[in-house]
Parts: C-alpha cells; sequence; structure tokens
C-alpha cells in the first residue's frame, strides 16, 4: 500500500482532486479479489442484523401498532367488493416521546422490572457458576460410574425448557404441588408461592437454576481438563493443600473459560424469557416480572405495540451493550486477549 | 408452535392453489344459478375452533360431519386452535396474508378489535343475516363495528353461580343465595358443617365484573367516552369480593393458576360454590367425583346492592378477508349451517351451550334442558360489554388489580385508579378520566 501511495502522481495528471479517484481505483484493481471475498459475508450480516436493528431503531421513533399501520384500511363485503377508506390515524414520527414515556413509568413499570431483572440475573448466575464449578470439580477425578454421572447431571439441559417449566410450576403449586405438600409433612405451613413478589421470584430462580447449571458445569469441566496434571503434580509435592491447588491453579487456569461463560450466562439470563412467563406468568399482580416478559405483555396483549416493542427492545440492547463493554475492559485489564 | 404455523401455512397454500384449480370454473355459472346445487360446492375451508378440546370438540365434529352429509365436497380443516392463543395466533396469519384459518371462532370481544384492522368480511348483505331478527340482540351487537355486521353469534353465556347442591344441603343451606350477604352466610355454613370450602372466586378481572355491576358499576362509558372504572361503586363492588376472602367465606384463592385450581377444586367437592360459565358445566358433570348434572345448581349471580347481572361473553363466527372469493359460497353454507336453529339446539342439547337464536329456544331439546333453563335466567340479567375494539385490552389492568386487591391486600380504590390511569395512557387516551 505504502508503495502505491507514495508514488508521485504523474506530472501529466491534474493535481489535487483527482488523486484520490485514481488512488481509489487502483486500490480496487489490486484488491478486488479481497473485496469479493467479503462481499457475502456484508451482505448476509446487512441483511440479518444491521437491516433488522436499523429498522427496529427507528420503529421506536414512532407511534406504529397494528391498528395505524396500513395506509388504508379495506373491508371486504362477503357480496363482493371492497371498500377501503385512508387509515384516520395513520402511524408517524414521534421522536423520542416512546422513551420518554417508558422511562417515566407513564406506560409499564420500566424501573420495577429493570430491578428485577438484575436481581434475577446475578442470582442465577452466581448460583449457576457455583453449582457448576462444584460439581465440576467432583466429576473431574477418577471415579466409578463417572460416565453416568456425566449424564444424569447434563440431563436438564435435554429437556425443554417449557416442559422442566411446567414441571416446576406444578411443584410449587399452593394447593396441589409438592412444594406445599413437603412442607406440611414435615410440619410447616403451606406457602402462598405466587402471592409475594419475592417467593415468586424465587421459584422462577430455582426453575432456572436447575436448567443451567448443565451447561455451566460442562463447559467449567471441558475447562479443568485443559489444566496440565504436572502443575497439580508439582504442587502436591511442595504440600500445597486441595484448597490451595483449587485457589491458586483450578481457578486461574479456569480463567480464559468462566470469563466468557459467565458473560453468556448473563446475557442468556438476563434474556429468559420462558421461565418467567410459563412459572410465574408475572405474578402477582405483574411483580415477578423482568424486562423482556413485561415488554412482551405491554407490546402484544391487545392490538400489538411495535413502536413500543422496539422501544424495550432498544432499551434492553443498550443495557447489555454498557454491560458488555464495561465487562470486556475488566477483562482486559487481566490481560485477557479474547 | 412455529412449526405448526408454518404447516398451517403450507397446508393453506396448499389448499388455495388447489380451491382456485378446482373453482376456476364456477364462478360464472354460480352468478346465473343463485340457487346452487349442495353437491356442486367444492372447497376446502380451515376452521379455527377455540373450544375446550376434550369436553366441546368432540359435538362440533359431529356437527361437521352432518354438515358433510349435504355438502360432500366442501371438506372442512377441522382444527383445534387454544383460546389463549388464537387471538394473536390470527392476527399474526391474518397481518401475514397467509396461514389465516378461513372461519374462525372469535370471542364476542375479539370481532370488533378484528374488524377495525379490516381481517374480516362483512356479512351484511349475504344470507347468514337474512333472518337476523332471530337472532337474540345483545350477541349480534358484539359482531357490529362502524354499522356493518361481521359475525354471526355461535353461543353466548355470562357469568352464574354455579354450586354443588350436596354441600349446601348438607349444610342446610336451602335455597341458592340471592345476594352477596347471603352468599357469605351460606359460605360460612358449609365450612363449618362440612369438611368442604364455601366459595372460591378466581382473582381475575373477567370474574370481578359480577361484583362491580352488582354496585352499579362499569369499565367505561362508550357514549360520554369516560372512563369510570375507578368508581365508587366499583369500588365497593370489590370490598365486598375482599370482604368474602377476608372473612374466611371464600377460599384464600392462590395468584398463579386459579381458574385450574377453582375448577379441581369444585369438581372434587373440595368447595361448594364458584362463580363460572356454561361452557364449564360439561366438565363438571363429567367428572368422576361431582355426582354428575343432578348435583349441579345454577343460578344467577348474587346481587349487590343495586343489581344482579354477570357480563355477556360468548362466541362468534367470522371469515377471514383474505379467503379467496372463490370459496365465499362454501364458507357461506357452513357457517349457515353451524348457526341454524338446528345445530345451535343440537349443540345445547350437547354441551349444554346456550342458543343465540329465539328459534332455537322453541326445539324442544333446547326448551326441556334443565341447563339452559337455568342459565337463560341468568342471560336475561347479563350486562353488555363496551363493544370497541379496544375492549379487549381492558382485562390485562383488570387481572393486575384483581390481584393485587384480593391476594395482596391493597386498597380498592387505589388499585382501580390505578387502572383508570393505565386506561388514560394505554387502552383508550382519547377518553376521558
Amino acid at each position: 500500500m505504502s508503495t502505491v501511495t507514495a508514488e508521485p502522481a504523474p506530472s501529466s495528471a491534474p493535481p489535487g482532486p483527482s488523486a484520490r479517484p485514481s488512488r481509489l481505483r487502483r486500490s480496487w484493481e489490486k484488491h478486488w479479489y479481497a473485496w469479493a471475498m467479503v462481499l457475502p459475508v456484508v451482505i448476509v450480516l446487512a441483511v440479518l442484523i444491521f437491516y433488522p436493528l436499523i429498522r427496529g431503531i427507528w420503529i421506536s421513533f414512532t407511534n406504529l401498532t397494528e391498528a395505524n399501520q396500513a395506509a388504508e384500511i379495506c373491508t371486504r363485503s362477503i357480496t363482493g367488493g371492497e371498500v377501503c377508506a385512508e387509515n384516520p390515524n395513520k402511524w408517524e414520527f414521534v421522536g423520542l416521546d416512546n422513551y420518554v414515556r417508558v422511562l417515566t413509568g407513564e406506560v409499564g413499570e420500566f424501573w420495577q422490572w429493570t430491578g428485577t431483572t438484575l436481581i434475577w440475573t446475578v442470582v442465577c448466575v452466581a448460583c449457576h457458576f457455583g453449582l457448576g464449578l462444584g460439581l465440576a470439580s467432583m466429576l473431574n477425578r477418577p471415579m466409578r460410574a463417572r460416565g453416568l454421572y456425566r449424564v444424569l447431571l447434563v440431563l436438564p439441559w435435554a429437556v425443554p425448557a417449557f416442559v422442566s417449566a411446567f414441571a416446576w410450576k406444578f411443584i410449587f403449586n399452593e394447593r396441589f404441588g409438592l412444594a406445599n405438600a413437603l412442607l406440611s409433612a414435615v410440619g410447616i405451613d403451606p406457602v402462598s408461592w405466587f402471592s409475594d413478589r419475592w417467593t415468586a421470584l424465587f421459584t422462577a430462580i430455582v426453575t432456572n437454576v436447575w436448567l443451567g447449571v448443565p451447561f455451566m458445569m460442562v463447559a467449567l469441566l471441558g475447562g479443568m481438563q485443559t489444566i496440565p496434571g504436572e502443575l497439580y503434580e508439582a504442587a502436591e509435592i511442595d504440600g500445597a493443600s486441595a484448597w490451595q491447588r483449587f485457589k491458586n491453579i483450578t481457578l486461574p487456569g479456569l480463567r480464559p473459560v468462566s470469563m466468557t461463560v459467565v458473560l453468556l450466562g448473563t446475557i442468556w439470563t438476563f434474556n429468559m424469557f420462558p421461565i418467567i412467563f410459563l412459572v410465574t406468568e408475572g405474578q402477582p399482580a405483574g411483580q415477578s416480572e423482568i424486562l423482556v416478559t413485561g415488554a412482551f405483555r405491554a407490546a402484544f396483549e391487545g392490538i400489538r405495540n411495535y413502536s413500543l416493542a422496539s422501544t424495550y427492545g432498544v432499551l434492553i440492547l443498550s443495557i447489555l451493550l454498557v454491560f458488555s463493554v464495561f465487562y470486556r475492559r475488566a477483562l482486559r485489564k487481566q490481560g485477557e486477549v479474547w | 408452535m412455529r412449526r405448526t404455523a408454518r404447516g398451517i401455512a403450507v397446508l393453506a397454500a396448499a389448499t388455495l392453489a388447489l380451491s382456485v384449480a378446482a373453482c376456476g370454473g364456477e364462478d360464472e355459472a354460480a352468478e346465473e344459478q343463485p340457487k346452487v346445487d349442495p353437491a356442486s360446492l367444492n372447497a376446502e375451508l380451515t376452521w379455527w375452533d377455540t373450544s375446550d378440546p376434550q369436553n366441546e370438540a368432540p359435538a362440533f365434529k359431529e356437527l361437521i360431519a352432518k354438515f358433510n352429509q349435504t355438502y360432500p365436497n366442501v371438506k372442512i380443516n377441522y382444527q383445534s386452535v387454544p383460546f389463549g392463543e388464537a387471538q394473536n395466533k390470527f392476527k399474526t396469519a391474518a397481518q401475514a396474508k397467509t396461514g389465516a384459518p378461513d372461519i374462525l371462532r372469535a370471542e364476542v370481544a375479539w370481532v370488533p378489535e378484528f374488524a377495525s384492522l379490516g381481517y374480516l368480511y362483512a356479512l351484511d348483505g349475504s344470507e347468514l343475516l337474512a333472518d337476523s331478527d332471530d337472532f337474540l340482540a345483545t350477541p349480534l351487537a358484539s359482531n357490529k363495528y362502524e354499522g356493518k355486521t361481521y359475525g354471526v353469534p355461535q353461543v353466548t353465556d355470562s357469568l352464574a353461580l354455579m354450586y354443588n347442591k350436596e354441600l349446601l344441603t348438607k349444610a342446610g343451606v336451602s335455597e341458592p343465595p340471592k345476594s352477596w350477604a347471603e352468599l357469605k352466610t351460606a359460605a360460612q355454613a358449609v365450612k363449618e358443617k362440612t369438611d368442604a370450602e364455601g366459595v372460591y372466586l378466581n382473582p381475575a378481572g373477567y370474574f370481578m365484573l359480577p361484583f362491580m355491576y352488582g354496585e352499579g358499576g362499569d369499565l367505561v362509558d362508550t357514549e360520554g367516552k369516560k372512563i369510570v372504572i375507578n368508581s365508587a361503586q366499583n369500588a365497593a363492588g370489590l370490598k365486598v369480593a375482599k370482604d368474602l376472602i377476608d372473612s374466611g367465606a371464600a377460599a384464600k384463592p392462590s395468584a398463579n393458576d386459579s381458574y385450574g385450581t377453582m375448577m379441581t377444586l369444585f369438581k372434587e367437592q373440595k368447595v361448594a360454590m364458584i362463580i363460572n360459565g356454561p361452557w364449564e358445566v360439561n366438565n363438571v358433570t363429567s367428572a368422576p367425583d361431582f355426582g354428575g348434572l343432578e348435583n349441579l345448581g345454577i343460578a344467577p349471580v348474587p346481587a349487590g346492592s343495586a343489581r344482579a347481572g354477570g357480563p355477556v361473553g360468548g362466541h362468534n363466527y367470522v371469515i377471514w378477508s383474505g379467503m379467496p372469493q372463490e370459496k365465499i359460497d362454501a364458507a357461506v353454507a357452513f357457517v349457515k349451517f353451524m348457526s341454524s336453529a338446528e345445530s345451535q339446539a343440537f349443540l345445547s342439547e350437547k354441551l349444554g351451550l346456550l342458543p343465540t337464536r329465539t328459534s332455537a329456544y322453541q326445539v324442544d331439546a333446547v326448551k326441556n334442558n334443565a341447563v339452559v333453563a337455568a342459565f337463560q335466567a341468568v342471560n336475561e340479567a347479563a350486562v353488555g360489554r363496551p363493544w370497541i375494539p379496544e375492549a379487549g385490552q381492558f382485562f390485562g389492568p383488570l387481572d393486575q388489580m384483581a390481584t393485587e386487591v384480593l391476594i395482596q391486600n391493597k386498597d380498592p380504590q387505589a388499585a382501580l385508579d390505578a387502572v383508570a390511569k393505565k386506561y388514560k395512557a394505554e387502552v383508550v387516551p382519547g377518553y376521558g378520566l
């Protein structure tokens, strides 16, 4: 490149402006195949990601709903004929109205949902990681029937999420569920699980922990098996205790894996729709709703509100973007490269 | 679900192609000859039925078989779609202009909404409405939107007091309670003298309406364009409901799955009274532990200080506007058959559903049906709902309010004020508070 650009223009060529196009053209002649190679990827990204994203952002600045999206509403008569009337309140650009309405709480419960989402995400990911790490360390040593344990522990992963959601919902049923039957059996009063915000959230968290632990366990187990055995041998010779080996070899050795899975787990849990939607149904009175389920109900019940849905989408995306920027910065500080 | 949706889309596309091929040449013939020979109608129609697939669907399938005796070449693709999903599913498909059913069983509140979006055929001028005087006025009114009629009433219903005769007798209650105060006494008697609970209230918006109507309240005033949900009458009605629970006369409801819990308890004779509609009659009477129809009592909902009344519900047949013109004759024939007095009488006899035609009530099988007779009194007292496109959205905030008041002990007036604000912000911005 530098040789191309460094070459002085021939004296006959006009100076200034035209130097640029010719440089571009020369670059194109030399590197056209590279552009041709990336073109398919660019097109796929544009179609699958950029177009929907930009359209979503654009819609969030309008008041588009199902009722006002058509320029005209046509009524067909069964006897033939069709009457089309111009839509009297056609959708229009409304600027930041949607954001103001959502953030001031005029529509929906944005701040309450955000709070619930944060609690839900932190508790779920912490439990996933903690339990996954514990189970992985237990399975990461020779023992009888290890294969069987591994299969059994991965099982929750293999069950479709909605099946386990319904199963857990029934376990926590206030009248007929197993949880209250067990509590009564040991002499504790049955709990009205879905009558209180925190107990309702608890049922959803239990369900999601049950579902999410296998992934963490498998990922961490894989990470543990990449840690060279010699390190442990050397530490043992030096007289390090089991805890010291875990803290000083296993944990640092796992860091590349655990950082990635925690990031993934956070994003997944943050947007984990089916568990809240099916297990608590937002009860009581919408208080266990998280952002994604709240946004869904706000936007898709009754006449669908596409602009409101996009507004929530953009807000959720921004929260996750901010999170991942900080997370990546934290990683870079620790010298991680991905 | 996505897979089935695609399946339906493929099916519909295939149907469309077939029917276009089959019916291409018949149009002119039909024009010249108004009276069509039933056997000459040749089409494939998809019908989304939202009735209960176990209790009600078999009767509808029998009706289809009867229809096919007259119209052997009209194939009906019967598809059972869960009631809770049908509204959104239909809107998605209708908007995409593919995969929607030709005929849908729509809940009364859906019709104005679908019509306002242009998703339905206007039926004016067709033979479906030729004898529209025969239909009961209130169910028919739910099909009207801006002067046109978009559906044909299938069944009508309202909420009633359903009670377990045996349990009430055991408790020494000889007559079903006529007011909420009587209900409270009766429920407490049941609780004391039997090992069942008195009454189970479903903490959902729709089921709170009898309490609000009882004191003379309503949701919105469509003529005055005013939100009246937070009236003192409604608050008084909710206090009545709350008092039933607080005093122990009513069982403590659960926030999640309360409808299912209510039905299970009633069917297992663990609760003596519930407020519910005719659509559950078959479910209750066929439950093994209940004791059949002899044990089921049906009475109008108890009265408040102003009146007694439940909300008008029910279902209508509507035809999707995206259905190709060639299939109109077959669709009209099908809907006409299904909504005829004979078919309504048949459903009434089989399932205890309430006909929407005056003439159907003259049929002996209906006249002598105890369930229908009981519900007829109920329906005469029923209160019409606001038939506006937004009507379906009233119940989200109302459900939340019911949970807050009945389970979380929130003050009724405060909870209703919050609902009014939500209606203003999200449902009917054009209305005054």
